[in-house]
């Protein structure tokens, strides 16, 4: 898989979001559902924009630090008896995790939902070397996985875009005889998992906090899937971003409260784990613990305009708001990063080559930036990769480009908006039509409507209507100039 | 008092009679208004697209134009624009045209000086009830600059409360874009259209006759929706809904009313 998740350009892929109801009923209902748990949950802990402000800093402290605690998290690991590796590239860190489990004889991979593993195609690496089985615990990315590894959709809910229905569907050709219960198909899942663990030999989880001064890992899940993959198995493969680190115990059970209410709307996930190599005192843990630290371009950000992307703590609450992402859905976007977050991360992540649209994808409303628990300025750092795209790198040519140039004259010369005021309606004179309005009051200028218009106008008028700009006798300034005089002719 | 009315390239190309109910409401309220002639707009379009270097000569003829003029206040009839104003002393901050920081002060007079129009009769003038009468159903639609960018989510909401037969409609998802973002609403058009269209539903599931914003830019988009589909709808900016069928005599203080409830998240 990988970062990418379509092949398809751009705005096929929106056409095609676009045309799947069942999704968008889904994802529609879903953000309107976590809408009031998450507002609740926040409510409950109470003081919630102080709580943002302390997150940040935790965060951004972190990030100016990040090789100190890189360092400090690594140290620890090594004196409990793990190891650690860091990958600079997804190569770098596949290679390596398959070398452990063909080192250890792996045949059996239990894994917990991992974004960044995603990030690494690592299943179909895993999937392709002879007589080993991988096996997604997750219940969600349990059902990707049985649907012919569907591609996720959203970063905590990677399931979001399908309906029980289809769940029962998919359940069925691994032997579910059941109804659409959800109740039901989780027992069903959950039966057909443990039989898994069981089996297993080696455990891959992601990591919401890496201790830096202990060297443990925390794990944030609902489903206790993590712990049995870290728990069982014995060997276990941590693989995570760079800049995931925190301190210590301390500032991951702040991160955490935020995590849980800003995610599912609870207090906390139902498990919520420290874990790490095991030590001689205790009775159970991975006997083999490596933590895969990857960069993948994550260090572009660093010192950069950019750098605030990496507090991200992985809610998805940016996603869960975004009305954009309720339009068109993980898949829209074709980062395995969709929505706000995803729109800023995969050009970075990624390149402008590849992710360049993305940033184009919002219109800026900022309901991101409100709800982001650690204040990211999400909406600004989109208008930053337009920045970088079109004044610096050059991407933006031809028409469009002429169009927005002519635009930054139209309005920045008082001379020229001025014959723009005075011209507007008769330039636009051959696309007004009269036409039935029924869109009234002020918005439609002597009943005449421009519907297929040139150029920008165009993208306008495609979709609505676009009222005829009155005459420039009917403008306000002319108003205005009598009205001052004393009196309006009426 | 004296105020100036940051018109908006919007309200100057297609929208003359906003500025007009605003002038009036806001004369009636005792102030002395003038309209500076130069200004053309904030810059948005602009720099919301990443055109940046373009933009700073267009703030640079807005904070020349707006400051031609001396006034107490500058008054604006959209919120997003006036947020965008607003947030000019930190958009200018790396603006390597003005070494000598000449915009950059006057940004900052600018800046403290703008309201939108709605906040500026209700928090600044203190006039609670406008006087005016408007017997039908509406419902109001909440722009996100206005809301999340300016942070004011409530006058709006207090000053139609005391308008004299209107009966408010809440607006079911009304914390989601229209699909309006500018240039957003012509270069995705695609997406744009989903959003309108939801948009568009969820106004008519209130089933009022009026759709009243404080942005014409997303009146724009979702009238223009509307009257594509064929749809019925009243389309009022607030300061016409002000300025309908006043008596004077009604006028009152926000000292003089019972004290609004603070608007609900979200």
């Amino acid at each position: 898989m990988g970062l990418s998740t379509s092949t398809l350009p751009f705005k096929e892929r929106i056409a095609k979001a676009a045309s799947d109801q069942f999704a968008h009923g889904s994802i529609a209902k879903a953000q309107d559902v976590q809408y009031d748990k998450r507002e609740t949950a926040r409510a409950e802990l109470g003081h919630w924009e102080d709580w943002r402000k302390l997150g940040q800093s935790i965060r951004q402290h972190v990030l100016n630090y990040l090789p100190d605690y890189l360092e400090e998290f690594s140290d620890n690991v090594d004196k409990r008896g793990g190891n650690v590796f860091f990958a600079q590239t997804t190569e770098e860190a596949n290679d390596f995790i398959l070398d452990i489990i063909k080192q250890q004889k792996g045949q059996h991979v239990v894994k917990s939902k991992s974004m960044v593993t995603s990030e690494l195609g690592l299943d179909e690496k895993i999937d392709a070397l002879p007589d080993v089985s991988v096996l997604e615990t997750d219940l969600a990315e349990f059902i990707l996985e049985e649907d012919d590894w569907d591609e996720p959709s959203h970063i905590v809910f990677p399931a979001i875009h399908k309906n029980r229905d289809q769940v029962q569907e998919i359940f069925k050709k691994i032997g579910y005889q059941g109804d659409n219960d959800p109740k039901r198909m989780a027992r069903f899942a959950r039966k057909y998992l443990r039989e898994q663990f069981l089996a297993a030999d080696i455990g891959i989880t992601g990591c919401n906090f890496a201790i830096a001064d202990s060297g443990l890992i925390n794990l944030d899940t609902n489903e206790g899937n993590a712990d049995l993959a870290d728990s069982i198995p014995k060997t276990q493969i941590v693989v995570m971003g760079m800049e995931r680190l925190v301190p210590s115990m301390k500032e991951a059970e702040i991160l955490d409260n935020m995590l849980a209410r800003s995610a599912v709307g609870q207090k906390l996930t139902t498990y919520v784990t420290f874990e790490g190599q095991k030590t001689a005192q205790e009775s159970d843990g991975p006997e083999n613990f490596y933590v895969v630290i990857l960069d993948n371009n994550r260090s572009r950000a660093l010192g950069t305009e950019f750098q605030e992307i990496l507090q991200c703590i992985r809610c998805g609450a940016c996603l869960n708001v975004c009305p954009v992402y309720r339009q068109i859905g993980g898949h829209g976007y074709g980062s395995l990063y969709p929505g706000p977050v995803g729109a800023v991360l995969s050009p970075i992540l990624g390149g402008y080559e590849q992710f360049g649209e993305l940033p184009y994808a919002s219109s800026l409303c900022a309901a991101c930036t409100e709800t982001c628990p650690v204040l990211i300025p999400l909406h600004n750092l989109l208008i930053k990769h337009r920045e970088v795209e079109t004044d610096r790198l050059k991407m933006m040519h031809g028409f469009n480009d002429f169009q927005m140039r002519v635009v930054g004259m139209g309005t920045r010369s008082p001379f020229m908006f001025k014959m723009a005021l005075r011209f507007k309606h008769f330039g636009l004179g051959p696309w007004t039509h009269h036409r039935p309005v029924t869109a009234t009051n002020f918005f439609a200028y002597n009943g005449a409507m421009i519907t297929n218009g040139p150029g920008m106008v165009g993208g306008w008028t495609d979709v609505r209507d676009l009222p005829a700009p009155p005459k420039h006798h009917d403008d306000f300034r002319v108003w205005f100039k009598q009205h001052k005089k004393g009196g309006n002719p009426q | 008092m004296k105020v100036s009315i940051f018109t908006t390239c919007m309200m100057d190309l297609m929208f003359p009679q906003v500025g007009q109910d605003m002038v009036e409401v806001l004369e009636r309220l005792g102030c002395t208004v003038d309209v500076p002639s130069n200004q053309i707009c904030c810059g948005q379009p602009t720099f919301n697209s990443g055109y940046v270097k373009a933009s700073w000569s267009v703030m640079h003829n807005q904070i020349d134009a707006l400051s031609a003029i001396d006034c107490d206040y500058i008054v604006c009839p959209a919120g997003s624009c006036t947020a965008i104003l607003k947030e000019y002393p930190q958009l200018l901050v790396d603006d390597p045209t003005d070494p000598n920081g000449t915009y950059m002060k006057q940004a900052k007079i600018l800046s403290a000086k703008i309201y939108e129009f709605s906040q500026f009769i209700w928090r600044v003038l203190g006039i609670a009830d406008c006087g005016a009468t408007l017997t039908d159903t509406a419902t109001y639609h909440r722009s996100c600059h206005m809301t999340r960018l300016l942070g004011e989510r409530e006058t709006p909401f207090w000053l139609l409360q005391h308008v004299k037969g209107l009966e408010m409609r809440h607006l079911p998802g009304i914390q989601y874009c229209c699909g309006f973002g500018g240039t957003f609403s012509v270069k995705e058009h695609e997406i744009s259209e989903l959003m309108v269209t939801s948009k568009v539903q969820h106004i008519e599931e209130t089933g009022a006759h009026i759709l009243i914003s404080c942005d014409p830019g997303c009146l724009m988009n979702i009238g223009g929706r509307f009257n594509r589909l064929g749809k019925a709808i009243k389309i009022m900016h607030l300061a016409q809904v002000l300025n309908h069928d006043v008596d004077e005599s009604r006028i009152k203080k926000v000292s003089e009313v019972a004290a609004p409830a603070p608007a609900p998240f979200p």
